[in-house]
């Protein structure tokens, strides 16, 4: 292979002559030590590229070698439960090759290459097969069978297939198609830029359901959808992400820390393993990937990252799964991807960011979808997005912010006046959305009730009318408002507090299934509609608001899962005690 | 014996292109030796064919584009570290200015350090007593943690950070426990008030200072944080020591960075500062914390100055999203003569949640600290709200609040700049004030711990 020369080296930018032979996006081993890096520009001979290791020591005149592939991912039996960085590199297996620090040049694969794994052919010799066609399984772990799928660009009728325990590089089958025989393995490989093919997209229908009452309740995010953050810092973007991983109903879950705290990785790698999925029991880190690219690693690695993880989400789906792919923070991704376009001297758009911001941005999300998969048993896979946004100081009008919003359906608003009422989540309620609301709508109605949407809408309203009002009660004083309204404000801020606050670190509030959530807005619903006729009988609105079940529906949140059936008795109350108020009144 | 050059083609600002070079590196260290011999160091910012350019650490003045030579040393800026680190007083590069001996250096380190494998971390939890209510409270510190305190210029920083080095202990412990501290530009006055007061309490001896004053070359400063921080390594990781890192004042340290940028006429970022600052300044915060199976930590407090009292400027911004949190002073709170200046509301510790609570402080710290919170919160929009429609328009619960806020700063977050308070005593402190409410509107805390501890008097 031809040897390339370096000329230039600025930052993670390298550029070196001699590269007539390499492709845009090849990976490339840079200088004697052999740093890893990616052409990202081609002019003649000319590449620069962009170096995924720390460039210190690296000087003009030496070699530059072409590995002839792009950057890809490893495939496999082994991704589960394994901490990577953003290329992929394993950071348990460099801990303990090279110790606590990440020292450069190391060269650990992805997947172990000796550990055996049970694979189970679910094909027969003669069989006649395509791309996505599964032909075995392997459990991987208590909860995630591992689905050995026909890679694309083989078509063919199976000569051989094998059972037992194999290493990811053994063959397990043998396919003949038009150009011969091809070996199948467990180990396969793909370019993380491209995105993996499907059959057809189909659109979301299904919620994620994620146990966050404001998210699930008011702006749900749709297995196969995309969601952003954005929010500034202390606003809680980290903790919906850590609660998202932790209890959305998705089966597989990558989650990117991408440019941020060493610290917050570190959390999940210790709570994971310790905290039970609601659904299948198991530790939750049996269904998680952890790519932890850090903001004190390589920035160019930290552009790679989200790609990375996103490839491996695609290879979980087309197994036919749900996977939900959390990235922390995409601001720090367009960050890498400015820094880079700065050194390749590139032409600035706004705030310095590269004009294809938003062309990235979109290429991304866009890799998210609920899907008809490859291959044969009709399966349907979805990938959801969710993506944190870090704007300067908070403010929306923020490039990554605006890229964003135009290509995601959801909007979660994090502001700060609420985080700094310890309002969490912090989500403005009033001017974020969801745009799965109508492909949502007959999910709800069955699994929730008929009343759902409007008891969604009621609750909505109310807060909006609640903003109205506190604004002309900020001029005359509550006081001078109708006992209706006041009513309303009352209620609003049960709402608020009683079922949109949500404590992230209290056991019990943490995660609220969908039926209990149903259950706490009902209850709120009904005092509310109660006291409304109550108070047109003329009863005392001081005597309603201080109903003693007010204080049990603000504790409803504490209901555990198993005893749902209290709210049958905090329903009771309401209406004993509403009949109490409402005889004290008559005989008034 | 490095090959040395004369040719120097142009020097503008802290930058130096060094022409008809061979061999040289990325960020190598670069000494530059003016014709009366005294030495300058520098790193190469960027290697282009046979053309260097290098960033000065002690600004150009004197350089001259013709008699000056030029050497480049294969190898990055170190300092010498041993444990005799600990008393002495180093320049913002790492010489010693106390007129006490050179290092004997145990070994040599690249400041640049290395970054800790994420996996290698072990997630801080041990509570960290500063003895400030405001901080313990309500913005618990633990060890391994990276707190800055957000501040403004003539707020009462020094005395709150010399306060913290001075008090901060981990309860039911005898370690060894060291402070690092870097100068970035701050006054004689405000680095003299550290010393003294470090020489005072003895903290002297576990100590080790990396000073640049104001009128040190500017340029200097962008090398003593990362001076400060492989101190810390070394005696954390190596040593097994407890390290507090006070870093004072990063604001300083930011304009360094922006004008060696503009120097190199790069692409400016919001109000002029690099698009790389944050990564430049996580790169290095994230050198604080704990890794699994050594003894040893780097607590990190960062002071800086909020330009025009503004946190959405880009160096407290950047800084909240590299940081665990972050102390806000404010100058309103300062006027009304409260010390310490907290403003609580918008302060945050992240790590909190996992260094309080039953065992580490009190069972009933969570629940205390949401109650406080709340109550504070309400009590300010209660005050806010007064200031529009007058007290009268109040409700007679919301008048509670009022006066709930006004105690809680005079009686909660103010305290003595000697005093040291037990978390013991600043949670009672907290029920005591409570108790003006309601027993209704205390709903952020369990009945139990109501029954427990609002009820008894004697605390
Ligand atoms: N749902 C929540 N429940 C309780 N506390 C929360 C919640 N969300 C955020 N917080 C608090 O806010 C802090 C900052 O949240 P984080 O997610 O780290 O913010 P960001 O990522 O936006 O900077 C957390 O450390 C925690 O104390
Ligand atoms: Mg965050």
């Amino acid at each position: 292979m031809k040897e390339g020369r370096i000329i230039k080296v600025s930052g993670p930018l390298v550029v070196a002559l001699g590269m007539d032979e390499a492709k845009m996006y090849n990976v490339v081993r840079v200088g004697e030590k052999k740093l890893i890096g990616e052409v990202i520009e081609l002019r003649g001979d000319r590449a620069s590229i962009q170096v995924y290791e720390e460039t210190g020591g690296l000087g003009p005149g030496e070699p530059v070698f072409d590995t002839g592939e792009p950057l890809s991912v490893e495939l496999g039996p082994g991704l589960i439960q394994s901490i990577y960085d953003g290329i992929q590199r394993p950071l348990d297996m460099i801990r303990k090759k090279v110790g606590d620090h990440i020292t450069r040049g190391i060269d650990i694969p992805a997947l172990d290459r000796k550990k055996k794994w049970k694979f189970g052919p679910s094909i027969k010799e003669g069989n006649k097969v395509s791309p996505g066609d599964i032909i075995g399984t392997v459990q991987e772990t208590s909860v995630v069978v591992h689905k050995i799928m026909v890679p694309p660009g083989i078509d063919g009728v199976v000569e051989e297939v094998k059972e037992g325990e194999f290493t990811i590089e053994e063959t397990i089958a043998e396919i003949k198609t038009d150009s011969g025989i091809r070996e199948i393995k467990m180990l396969q490989r793909w370019p993380v830029r491209r995105e993996r093919p499907c059959r057809e997209k189909l659109p979301p229908c299904i919620p994620l359901i994620t146990g966050q009452r404001i998210i699930d309740a008011f702006f749900p995010v749709a297995k196969g959808g995309t969601a952003c953050v954005p929010g500034p810092f202390g606003s809680g973007k980290t903790v919906i992400l850590h609660q998202f991983a932790k209890w959305s109903d998705a089966e597989i879950v990558i989650y990117v820390g991408c440019g941020e705290r060493g610290n917050e990785m570190t959390d999940v790698l210790m709570e994971f393993p310790e905290l039970d999925d609601p659904r299948t029991g198991e530790k939750l880190i049996k269904r998680t990937v952890l790519i932890a690219n850090t903001s004190n690693m390589p920035v160019a690695a930290r552009e790679a990252s989200i790609y990375t993880g996103i490839t491996i989400a695609e290879y979980f789906r087309d197994m036919g799964y749900s996977v939900a792919l959390m990235a922390d923070s995409t601001s720090r991704w367009a960050e890498a991807l400015r820094e880079i376009s700065g050194r390749l001297e590139e032409m600035p758009g706004e705030e310095g960011y590269p004009a294809y911001l938003p062309t990235r941005a979109a290429q991304f999300y866009e890799r998210a979808g609920r899907v008809k998969c490859l291959g044969g048993n009709n399966r349907e896979g979805a990938l959801s997005v969710l993506g944190a946004v870090s704007p300067p100081g908070g403010d929306l009008s923020d490039p990554v912010v605006q890229a964003t919003l135009k290509v995601v359906q959801v909007f979660w608003s994090l502001e700060d006046w609420l985080a700094y009422e310890r309002h969490f989540p912090a989500i403005n309620w009033l001017n974020s959305y969801s745009l799965y609301i109508d492909n949502l709508r007959e999910y709800f109605r069955k699994e929730a009730g008929e009343d759902w949407a409007e008891m969604r809408r009621e609750a909505m309203a109310i807060l909006q009318k609640e903003a109205e009002l506190k604004e002309i009660a900020r001029l005359v004083g509550v006081d001078a408002l109708s006992v209706e309204d006041r009513l309303t404000l009352e209620t609003a801020k049960s709402i608020r507090e009683d079922f949109l606050h949500q404590n992230a670190f209290h056991e019990v509030d943490t995660y609220t299934s969908f039926a209990k959530q149903y259950r706490m807005l009902k209850v709120i619903r009904l005092f509310h509609s109660q006291a409304e006729e109550a108070l047109q009988r003329g009863v005392d609105f001081k005597e309603l608001t201080s109903l003693p079940v007010r204080e049990e529906i603000a504790r409803a949140r504490y209901i555990t899962e198993d005893k749902l059936e209290t709210f049958d008795a905090v329903e009771q109350k309401i209406a004993a005690q509403m009949k109490e108020v409402k005889g004290a009144s008559v005989s008034a | 014996m490095a090959k040395e050059y004369l040719t120097i083609r142009e020097i503008v600002g802290p930058l130096v292109l060094v022409e008809e070079v061979s061999g040289a590196t990325y960020d190598e260290l670069v000494e530059l030796e003016l014709p009366d011999g005294e030495i300058r160091r520098g790193k190469v910012l960027e290697v282009d064919e046979d053309k260097a350019l290098v960033q000065l650490f002690e600004g150009s003045s004197g350089v001259d584009v013709f008699g000056s030579r030029v050497r480049f040393l294969g190898k990055g800026i170190e300092l010498s570290v041993s444990m005799d680190l600990l008393g002495r007083v180093f320049d913002g590069l790492g010489r010693p200015i106390d007129g006490g001996p050179r290092i004997l250096p145990e070994k040599r380190l690249d400041i640049n350090g290395t970054p800790i494998n994420p996996y290698a971390r072990d997630y801080p939890s041990e509570f960290i007593q500063t003895g400030i209510s405001a901080i313990d409270g309500l913005n618990t510190l633990v060890r391994g943690q990276k707190l800055p305190i957000f501040s403004g210029a003539g707020l009462p920083h020094p005395q709150i950070a010399a306060q913290i080095a001075r008090q901060a202990k981990v309860l039911g412990e005898e370690e060894e426990f060291a402070v690092v501290f870097g100068a970035m530009g701050i006054t004689f006055e405000e680095s003299d008030y550290f010393i003294s007061d470090f020489r005072r309490t003895g903290a002297i001896d576990r100590a080790a200072l990396f000073i640049n004053l104001a009128d040190d070359p500017a340029i200097e400063r962008l090398a003593t944080p990362r001076m400060a921080f492989t101190a810390a390594e070394y005696l954390a990781f190596d040593k097994g020591m407890h390290v507090l890192v006070i870093l004072s004042d990063m604001t300083n340290y930011c304009e360094a960075l922006r004008e060696v940028s503009a120097a190199r006429k790069e692409v400016p970022g919001r109000r002029g500062y690099p698009g790389y600052l944050y990564t430049d300044l996580a790169s290095m915060y994230e050198r604080a914390g704990r890794i699994k199976g050594r003894q040893g930590s780097i607590t990190l407090m960062t002071i800086l100055t909020m330009p025009e009292d503004d946190k959405t400027h880009p160096i407290p911004d950047l800084t909240g999203y590299i940081t665990e949190g972050q102390i806000i002073l404010s100058r309103q709170i300062h006027k009304k003569g409260i010390y310490p200046p907290i403003d609580v509301l918008p302060s945050l510790s992240r790590l909190k949640d996992k260094g309080i609570g039953e065992g580490k402080t009190r069972e009933d710290h969570s629940d205390v600290f949401n109650q406080l919170f709340a109550a504070y919160a309400r009590g300010k929009e209660a005050q806010e709200l007064a200031v529009i429609l007058g007290e009268a328009a109040l409700s007679e619960t919301d008048k509670l609040f009022f006066t709930f806020a006004d105690r809680f700063e005079l009686e909660y977050v103010q305290q003595g700049e000697d005093e040291d308070r037990t978390i013991a005593e600043t949670l009672n402190l907290g029920w005591s004030l409570l108790r003006m409410l309601p027993a209704a509107e205390l709903k952020r805390i369990r009945p139990e711990f109501i029954e427990k501890y609002l009820k008894e008097d004697a605390h």
